[in-house]
């Protein structure tokens, strides 16, 4: 038995055999051969066997993911068919006398160095499908397995070095139990992923991979961020009570679905819920979420080929208004750009891509982009109580800009005779320290606010929060946030604007007395921490908590807060 | 035969399109070569086209040699048609 310590980034408990998702090696070695048609033969069968394979994975994407996210592999298979490849490899075999993988080896990397070269981003990538098919094909010839996650058949836990967007959109949610990774924080894509899916996770333990084996016992531990490995009998009956006293936990806050977030005096603040696609809107309803805080557009533009139409992006938004019926939503628009990258964009690498040209700043700039981004919401205002929001706002310029560009394109509409809402709210996200400091002169032109922590952060830390090195300073209750956060509530009181956050820390547990104190309206967070925070909420007195506002806002160092909280809140 | 075409595709010929092509061409027994800007290529090999880049407004012909080959042309027309990628 083995334990291993790593932070807690999605709830639960998880037991399960250990599933490895890796990447074998494939280093091949030039072989002079005797018998050419015998290696083209063992080509041709490896060829077949990895067609096989991926028709069986297109085939189950398909049914789980959808048309969009199984086109990709119907590239890949003609790639395996294309007849400049094939024939080439089997040239190279008949010609040089050369074994079947270092032929398929040489004329893969002439195709992948070929599309690496040219001076797209689109085409750049393409060199990555190349190199993902030939693995498939040399992984046959070498007689080595590479991990297909999306078709495994029995309840696992995934352990990986780190989980891609493309490695979790492959994972079968009915049978991934749980995962654990070597590297990554609470707000990194696998810890995101993980909550959305409901499953127990825990990131960052270092060496998951290197001491987890294929088939091993796995306990993951998503409460207090701990892996076991092998466990005793003991060991297991007591993570099944753990497991069973969460469930008991969940089902006593699965009562609080229908009810409203009214803290112990009467108060009551509204509890949303982050979204990613429509899909997610089930989730939201399940827990009784009021709203929606955050619907992330990006997800409409990942992993695809070329931008969405307006028509794509207006089924998108007006299935999640509709659904919510009524229900506030407020929609984020494009924040692309940092560590979302769209290739099909060709924009150049960066050295510093979190201080780039992302979000507002690139939307401003290709404005056609924005701009159909904009109608498709203007036509789905009608569909339900829609609320507009600019990311990455950092001067007051922008925010007139984005917001006459959506006056304009409602003009345009209107004058089409296609009916929009009047009532739609627009708003901005307040990520950049240069807009939460001048946050009143904002408050004057917006209708809310809405508080991006994760970026506020990093931002005001100057500390990068996929860095391992520097995630000390990732630091939620230094006192130099809280003055912000409260700095822009204060100011959107004033000017009788209401005031959001949509950032993870909205729904911790430590936070949710502050943020009280503060008087902030609208907690947004994973679903999914609803619950759990309406039940909190409903313990709390906001009379009470303001009492202590000043004394946290005087504090000096974010072990104060923290220690003085804890105390005075029981958490 | 061959025949020529003008790319209306406001993304050219990358991703979905050139599958969709290579696809309908495979069908055929007959050689089809696309040809833009001075360079041929197999228009079966998916390689071949994406390595193209073909843009917005090009000028293409596809040339089909062998049996099908006026079958081949016509499902190829189509296609593009269909798609609205050329004509």
């Amino acid at each position: 038995m083995k334990k291993l310590q790593g932070i807690a980034a999605s709830n639960g408990i998880a037991i399960a055999k250990a599933y490895r998702l890796e990447h074998p090696d494939l280093t091949v070695e030039k072989q002079t051969i005797e018998n050419p048609a015998e290696q083209v033969s063992r080509f041709q069968q490896a060829l077949a066997k990895a067609k096989e394979e991926l028709k069986a994975i297109q085939a189950h994407a398909l049914k789980e993911l959808g048309e969009d996210k199984a086109a990709i592999f119907s590239a890949h298979l003609l790639v395996l068919s294309d007849p400049e490849l094939v024939q080439a490899v089997e040239q190279k075999i008949e010609q040089e006398r050369v074994n079947a993988e270092f032929a398929l080896h040489d004329v893969a990397s002439m195709f992948i160095a070929m599309f690496e070269a040219m001076d797209n981003e689109y085409m750049k990538e393409r060199a990555a499908d190349i190199r993902d098919v030939t693995k498939r094909v040399l992984a046959h010839l070498l007689g080595v397995t590479i991990s297909n996650p999306s078709m495994v058949t029995e309840e696992v836990v995934v352990i990986a070095e780190d989980l891609t967007p493309s490695d979790t959109a492959q994972l079968n949610r009915k049978y991934v139990k749980g995962f654990t990774t070597d590297i990554g924080g609470r707000t990194s894509h696998s810890a995101i992923m993980a909550r959305s899916m409901e499953i127990p996770a825990v990131v960052g333990t270092k060496e998951a991979t290197a001491t987890i084996q294929n088939g091993d016992i796995v306990i993951i531990d998503g409460l207090d961020g701990e892996v076991i490995v092998n466990p005793t009998e003991e060991i297991i009956a007591q993570y099944e009570q753990k497991r069973a006293a969460f469930a008991a936990q969940k089902a006593e806050w699965a009562k609080l679905v229908h009810e409203q977030t009214t803290t112990k005096d009467g108060h009551h603040v509204e509890l949303a819920a982050n979204i990613g696609t429509p899909n997610d809107v089930e989730g939201v309803l399940a827990n009784g979420a009021e709203g929606i805080g955050l619907y992330r557009t990006e997800f409409l533009y990942m992993g695809r080929n070329e931008l969405p139409t307006e028509e794509e992006q207006f089924e998108a938004y007006k299935t999640v208004l509709e659904k919510m019926e009524g229900k506030p939503v407020v929609v984020r628009t494009l924040d692309i750009g940092g560590d979302k990258e769209l290739p099909y964009l060709d924009l150049p690498k960066e050295m510093n891509p979190f201080l780039g040209f992302r979000a507002i700043r690139l939307c401003l700039d290709m404005q056609q982009m924005f701009r159909t981004q904009l109608r498709a919401l203007l036509r789905a205002s009608v569909y339900g109580n829609l609320k507009v929001m600019f990311p990455m706002i950092a001067t007051l310029d922008e925010f007139r800009q984005a917001k006459a560009i959506l006056l304009e394109e409602k003009e345009k509409l209107v004058a089409e005779g296609v009916p929009v809402s009047d009532e739609i709210e627009v708003g901005m996200m307040v990520e950049i320290p240069a807009a939460a400091v001048l946050a009143d002169q904002f408050a004057k032109e917006v209708d809310f606010f809405s508080i991006g922590t994760n970026d506020l952060i990093q931002y005001t830390m100057a500390s990068d929060r996929m860095n391992e090195r520097v995630s000390y300073l990732y630091q939620p209750y230094n006192p130099a946030i809280l003055r912000l956060i409260y700095n822009v509530i204060e100011a959107a009181h004033k000017e009788g604007k209401w005031v959001g956050m949509c950032g993870e820390m909205a729904g911790e547990q430590l936070a949710v007395p502050i943020l009280l104190a503060f008087g902030l309206d609208e907690f947004s967070m994973s679903a999914t921490s609803i619950l759990r925070v309406r039940s909190q909420l409903k313990k709390l007195s906001k009379q009470e908590a303001e009492q202590v506002k000043n004394h946290i806002l005087s504090l000096a160092t974010a072990d104060e807060v923290v220690r003085f909280v804890k105390e005075t809140f029981n958490v | 035969m061959q025949k020529t075409f003008q790319v209306t595709a406001e993304s050219g010929i990358h991703a979905r399109p050139a599958t969709m092509l290579v696809q309908t061409a495979s069908k055929f027994d007959s050689d089809i070569q696309l040809e833009y800007n001075g360079k041929k290529v197999n228009l079966k090999s998916i390689m071949g086209v994406m390595s193209l880049g073909i843009p917005q407004g090009a000028q293409i012909t596809i040339s089909a040699e062998g049996s099908d080959a006026a079958e081949a042309i016509n499902a190829l027309t189509e296609t593009l048609a269909k798609e609205g990628l050329a004509q």
